[in-house]
């Protein structure tokens, strides 16, 4: 934290009033939120290079569309965390329910618990730290980025995924449609460390080592397409030769 | 019959001759199956070589109950009409004046339809864009996100929040408007869009976040929220992001539109747009377009009921209409059963110059004619205005195309104020569903509107 801190009492004041703060404030501001009580989209659309501590736990899209900035929040987080967050960070000391960081375009989120179903889902660039476990369907359509799950997936993991990357320590229940295991190669341990190191603590000190790595097999890239035609073409050109 | 003279006379070779519109009676007992005639055998021929569902562009081309089954009453004995060239007629719509610190307002009451780059040509957006502001309109994003060309020629643009966020950005959410959330349009109720991979070239590419060249389906669903008390806090959320600036609209397929247009109200929503399933697409399987949601007539009333019921009818929320409007008359129409406003795609496309005539020898190469052209998926159209090929976008003019599109908007506003005045109306929102009657007995149950020359309205208590 850096500056002098301003207080939001949510017990006091507004979320209207809070947002407006936080999206008048000035690079290096910072700002502390106390009785969230599971307000919705607490800390979103922020566009400047501030801090922001939520003490407490919070409903939907607390810090969507996250921008530039780190916002922490020390408690639990509902529907939507960072989601569609484009850079700086998220990070979350417990647990979020579904979709965090839903289509995320960059940036780092950063969930110290476990994370619901449709973790990363249609993310678009962002990177996700979970030291816990993740739900269903997670990375469900997951265009780009990584996914770094530090205990178990849930069931149908990366179902059409795109370019993203999913890094899984513990168990996966199954992989979802087109998501294949793939090797781990040296630039994906140099990924894993980077964002460990940047996860801190919620990694667990886990070893880039102990993961595995799952990503799109392509096979739903492009439509197939049949031509009998075509096959039966070519049978009477060779009926027509063997006549001959 | 080994003889074939049939239309030697009239010098047509055999080929050309068609067997179902010869007068030669040697063919009169030919009989085209009503169930199976040859466009549904063309159909499974194809599904039969393919082994893949039809996919294509434009909206249903099924016969269905339209707004030209409904009739304007005019004036008579007890109403007085307007003077078509003194009297005033007003067409300015306000949207989002109850919550936006910055409202819309619009000269006309018709929009242009979200349609995305992507699916149209920039040089197609850019036209979209320069004869909306010209008739002083609004245009609207689509998948993909907000392109600078676009939003540099459209006055009024409402930029689209759509299940698959592709191109989604927040700096691009607080330069519009107002925002869109799309549950669903009328060419696909409940389902995503499409964008095959003739069309994903590197900049849509990028924009999107995709591969280049992958045949794109769209997700379906929003992927951070599921049903109206999500949809709630979602608008909230955008609400913050924007500091409470634009309107919100709530866009949904012509399914359920009493129950639809209700959870929207009650979810926040300025405005809601209910497309019928006449309404366009770029890419989509035949089958959702033929098959799902129900006609714009059928829904307009509905969703009408509902803002009547929430008592917001023409105050905090307003109704777009869309789905197959064409004329002067479908937005009269369109606004005398209860809308704000009516919207309108393929009409806008087809008056920037899609199937034009004029490419009719490269429409006959691609097996297709002008007047029929669907493919809007492949990326191949003539008229330069469903593709990213750059010598096919670079036929369409934005200058002259727009030039296009303002004409027939200024028409489209003027026919609507000669049926409003002949109704005796000083603005096109005075329009009432007594001015109308229906021809069909359908059009009359759907509209909750009068048979002509009765009092019966079907279904009515």
């Amino acid at each position: 934290m850096r500056g002098d801190v301003q207080t939001f009492d949510l017990a006091e004041v507004t979320r209207r009033s809070l947002n407006q703060a936080l999206h008048d404030a000035t690079d290096g501001a910072s700002f502390e939120v106390v009785n969230p009580r599971g307000a919705h989209a607490v800390a979103c659309g922020i566009t400047s290079d501030i801090d922001v501590v939520v003490r407490g736990s919070v409903g939907y899209y607390c810090a969507g569309m996250h921008q530039q900035g780190r916002v922490r929040v020390e408690g639990n987080a509902s529907t939507g965390l960072a989601e569609n967050i484009m850079s700086g960070e998220v990070h979350i000391t417990g647990n979020a329910t579904m979709s965090a960081g839903a289509t995320g375009c960059g940036g780092l989120l950063v969930v110290g618990g476990n994370s619901g179903a449709r973790c990363g889902i249609s993310m678009k660039g962002v990177d996700i730290v979970v030291g816990g476990n993740v739900g269903h369907m997670s990375a469900f359509m997951a265009q780009a980025g990584n996914l770094v799950v530090c205990g178990d997936a849930a069931a149908d993991l990366g179902d059409s995924i795109y370019e993203a990357q999913i890094f899984v320590r513990g168990d996966v229940e199954s992989l979802g449609a087109d998501c294949v295991e793939k090797e781990v190669r040296p630039e994906h341990l140099d990924t894993l460390g980077r964002l460990l190191a940047a996860a801190g603590a919620a990694a667990g000190g886990a070893d880039p080592g102990d993961f595995r790595r799952y990503g799109s097999a392509r096979r739903l890239y492009n439509f197939t397409i049949d031509d009998v035609d075509a096959l039966a073409a070519e049978a009477a050109v060779e009926r027509e030769v063997a006549g001959r | 019959m080994t003889e074939r003279s049939v239309g030697t006379s009239t010098g047509t070779s055999d080929d050309d001759i068609d067997p179902l519109a010869t007068s030669d009676p040697d063919y009169w007992h030919l009989r085209e199956s009503y169930t199976f005639d040859r466009n549904v055998i063309a159909e499974i021929r194809r599904a039969a070589n393919t082994g893949i569902y039809r996919i294509r562009g434009w909206g249903a081309k099924r016969r269905m109950p339209t707004l030209d089954d409904l009739v304007f009453l005019g004036a008579s004995m007890s109403r007085y009409p307007l003077e078509g060239y003194r009297e005033a007629c007003g067409t300015d719509v306000v949207i989002g004046e109850d919550r936006a610190e910055r409202p819309v307002h619009l000269r006309i009451p018709v929009t242009i339809a979200g349609m995305s780059f992507g699916s149209l040509s920039a040089q197609a957006k850019e036209a979209l864009g320069r004869g909306a502001s010209a008739a002083g309109t609004s245009t609207t994003t689509g998948d993909g996100g907000m392109t600078a060309e676009e939003r540099e020629h459209s006055s009024v643009l409402v930029y689209q929040y759509l299940p698959s966020r592709y191109g989604m950005n927040p700096d691009d959410l607080r330069a519009a408007d107002a925002i869109e959330v799309v549950v669903g349009q009328g060419a696909k109720p409940g389902g995503g869009g499409m964008l095959l991979g003739q069309k994903i070239t590197e900049r849509v590419a990028e924009m999107r976040t995709l591969p280049t060249g992958i045949d794109q389906r769209s997700a379906c669903r929003h992927p951070d929220w599921t049903g109206p008390d999500d949809l709630e806090i979602k608008i909230g959320e955008l609400r913050e992001i924007t500091d409470w600036q634009v309107p919100i609209y709530v866009k949904v397929g012509a399914a359920r539109p009493y129950y639809d247009t209700a959870l929207a109200v009650k979810a926040g929503a300025d405005a809601v747009v209910v497309d019928g399933m006449q309404g366009g697409t770029a890419a989509t399987q035949d089958v959702f377009i033929e098959h799902v949601g129900i006609p714009t007539i059928a829904a307009i009333p509905e969703a009408v009921r509902a803002l009547r019921e929430l008592g917001v009818h023409r105050r905090e929320v307003k109704l777009i209409a869309a789905g197959g409007v064409r004329s002067g008359a479908d937005v009269a129409k369109a606004l005398a059963l209860g809308a704000d406003a009516a919207s309108i795609g393929t009409a806008a496309l087809i008056a920037i110059g899609d199937n034009d005539p004029a490419y009719e020898s490269e429409y006959r190469e691609l097996g297709t004619s002008a007047g029929y052209w669907e493919d809007f998926q492949s990326g191949t159209d003539p008229a330069g205005i469903t593709t990213q090929d750059p010598e096919l976008s670079a036929r369409v003019d934005p200058e002259l195309a727009g030039r296009r599109l303002a004409n027939y908007l200024q028409v489209l506003t003027i026919e609507t104020q000669i049926l409003a005045r002949a109704n005796g109306k000083s603005h096109v929102l005075n329009l009432e569903p007594e001015d109308l009657a229906a021809l069909t007995v359908e059009a009359a149950a759907m509209a909750k509107v009068p048979l002509a020359g009765t009092s019966w309205v079907p279904g009515a208590d």
